[in-house]
């Protein structure tokens, strides 16, 4: 699958101006709320026209303004799910999950089978109850299943999880996760959160004020706290693959080694031999020019000054080169004078153990 | 024991019909009408909103001349209903429906419309992204979460019809066994003297009718909130 999209369209004083291509799996749209992120999904579904440009699945146009084409939304095949669930006050759970699944099948178009959504959203005790009867989570996995069920060629979700509480987040996440997964339907994942797309997305485009200011791999963009910080983000740094090495029972220390060596952090629920992606906020990060000696800071690194931002202010980000890894670090410009840093120069990274959030899981 | 006479039979099966009838006629035209005015923009769309609601500020009896003048035998429609169809509304039950139905109209889309423009526009377009056509939306999302509009509506109109009486006089006349419904035959009652037992019998009728139809419209507008409950 792939999904390619360049469009245009101006709403009052914001001008989207959206160019971006994936190849498949989860791609997240990350921005600002009013950096234009559900207009541009809207369009992608049909429910706005761009003024022009184009909207293509697997080299199949759905918009293209060139020819005039625009599918109405009921053509296009794309399923939406919605930040509030929307769903029909009128109908039992089980009739809104069939309302999709009764309008697209075919004989060629099979889409997921009732039993099995059903089964991956642990849905099957609600069936027969009315949606104001459901939780926000409950109503979410239904709205998920519901689009799920109507067999799109793309699945677009918009902030899913935006109306709910931290905790009922946690709850849903993995079940979205899953379901990326399990039924490999490519996915369009709008969010501000980027604790939700560490855990599901491979792909991410960066949205500020209407346009694509970054887009690859996540890894690729997370790594770059410029481009974050501008796009709204005031925790960016440097995203790390990691492994689970080591677990200390009676600390509830985890090892998680990585191309420069090892990180520390207080996780005492992982797995040896996990894979998992840990998330390092540059503003975490503080830089020495000799190794620290008696300090709480369970992370001491070696490694090399890569680049130092130009970005003007009292606030700059300095990239560490650990062993291959990147660290970023956010620093004030008085202390980059103070320790002369320079391209090339040798320093320490420090980052506490306990101001690492929970590792998510690898893609 | 209170007992009816043949012609208080009459004149309650009569009005029953006529007014029925005249919702049956105007139901699926109120709900058009109703849709248009909550979900369309056009040009033009307060004056065809004014036009809806001149029955309401009318009096009744330009509107049953104005039905006289169309529908007559001699009328524009009239005529053309008779040379086509060989039907005549004029002076006939039919007639006196057609009048109701016109009567009771703009209270029937007042109603409708209100819960129509009480639906969540985003429930319909989640509808589109799930696959269903315009159409489709409308009859599985729109009409059903407009179900208790859509009661009260029709009970409104059906009540509005039962009262009926100045553009149905000027339209159908009061033809006894044909058009005499029941504020047809109290008028007539009221205008005899010595009569006033029967027309009295005649008013706790329709009062009696009135209320059944408020009563049986709770009831049922009730119901269908709680099946579609949390809307």
């Amino acid at each position: 699958m792939s999904l390619s999209v360049d469009i245009r369209k101006t709403l009052g004083v914001l001008t989207i101006d959206a160019w971006f291509e994936c190849a498949g799996g989860v791609t997240a749209l990350f921005g600002k709320s009013g950096a234009g992120k559900t207009s541009i999904v809207q369009m992608l579904a049909g429910l706005t026209t761009p003024d022009n440009g184009r909207v293509a699945i697997d080299g199949k146009p759905v918009f293209d303004s060139a020819t005039r084409l625009n599918l109405a939304p009921d053509r296009r095949r794309i399923g939406y799910v919605f930040q509030d669930a929307r769903l029909f006050p009128h109908m039992t759970v089980r009739r809104n999950l069939a309302y999709g699944a009764r309008r697209n099948r075919t004989r060629e178009n099979r889409g997921p089978g009732f039993a099995d959504v059903v089964d991956v959203l642990a849905i099957g005790a609600l069936l027969d109850r009315q949606p104001h009867l459901l939780s926000g989570g409950e109503k979410q996995r239904v709205a998920l299943g519901r689009a799920l069920l109507s067999a799109p060629r793309l699945l677009l979700m918009d902030e899913p999880l935006a109306a709910l509480d931290a905790e009922r987040k946690w709850e849903v996440l993995p079940f979205i996760d899953r379901v990326c997964r399990d039924f490999a339907i490519p996915v369009v994942y709008v969010s501000h959160s980027i604790e939700e797309i560490l855990q599901i997305a491979d792909t991410m485009v960066l949205v500020a004020n209407g346009g694509v200011s970054a887009a690859g791999p996540v890894e690729d963009v997370l790594n770059r706290p410029d481009l974050l910080r501008a796009a709204g983000d005031g925790n960016a740094g440097s995203v790390i693959p990691v492994r689970t090495s080591h677990l200390d029972p009676v600390y509830g220390i985890a090892t998680l080694t990585f191309a420069g060596g090892a990180f520390r952090v207080a996780a005492p629920d992982l797995t040896v031999g996990e894979s998992l992606r840990i998330r390092v906020r540059a503003r975490d990060v503080s830089l020495a020019t000799e190794r620290p000696q008696n300090v709480s800071v369970l992370n001491v690194f070696e490694g090399t000054v890569g680049t130092v931002s130009t970005a003007p202010g009292p606030q700059l980000d300095v990239s560490v080169d650990v062993g291959g890894a990147v660290i970023w670090s956010q620093i004030t410009r008085k202390s980059l004078d103070d320790l002369a840093l320079q391209p090339g120069a040798k320093v320490f990274a420090m980052v506490k153990a306990v101001a690492i959030d929970r590792p998510s899981g690898a893609r | 024991m209170f007992s009816l006479t043949p012609l208080e039979i009459e004149a309650v099966q009569l009005s029953l019909k006529v007014s029925l009838w005249a919702v049956a006629l105007s139901l699926p035209f109120g709900i058009a009408v109703a849709w248009v005015l909550a979900r369309c923009e056009f040009p033009g769309k307060s004056l065809f909103d004014a036009l809806i609601h001149v029955p309401l500020v009318v009096p009744p009896v330009v509107i049953g001349y104005l039905l006289l003048v169309m529908l007559g035998r001699n009328g524009a429609v009239g005529a053309w209903l008779y040379d086509t169809f060989g039907i005549t509304v004029a002076f006939s039950w039919q007639g006196a429906a057609v009048a109701a139905a016109v009567m009771a109209f703009p209270l029937m889309v007042r109603a409708i419309r209100l819960s129509i423009e009480a639906i969540d526009t985003r429930l319909e377009q989640a509808a589109r992204t799930l696959g269903a056509g315009p159409l489709d939306v409308f009859f599985s999302v729109t009409l059903p979460l407009t179900g208790s509009g859509i009661v009260v509506g029709a009970i409104l109109a059906f009540a509005r019809a039962l009262g009926e009486f100045g553009a149905t006089i000027t339209f159908v006349s009061a033809i006894p066994g044909e058009t005499t419904t029941l504020p047809v035959a109290l008028y007539g009652l009221a205008q005899v003297p010595g009569q006033e037992n029967s027309a009295i019998r005649l008013v706790i009728l329709s009062v009696v009718i009135a209320f059944a139809a408020m009563f049986v419209s709770e009831i049922i507008a009730r119901r269908v909130r709680r099946r579609i409950a949390g809307a």
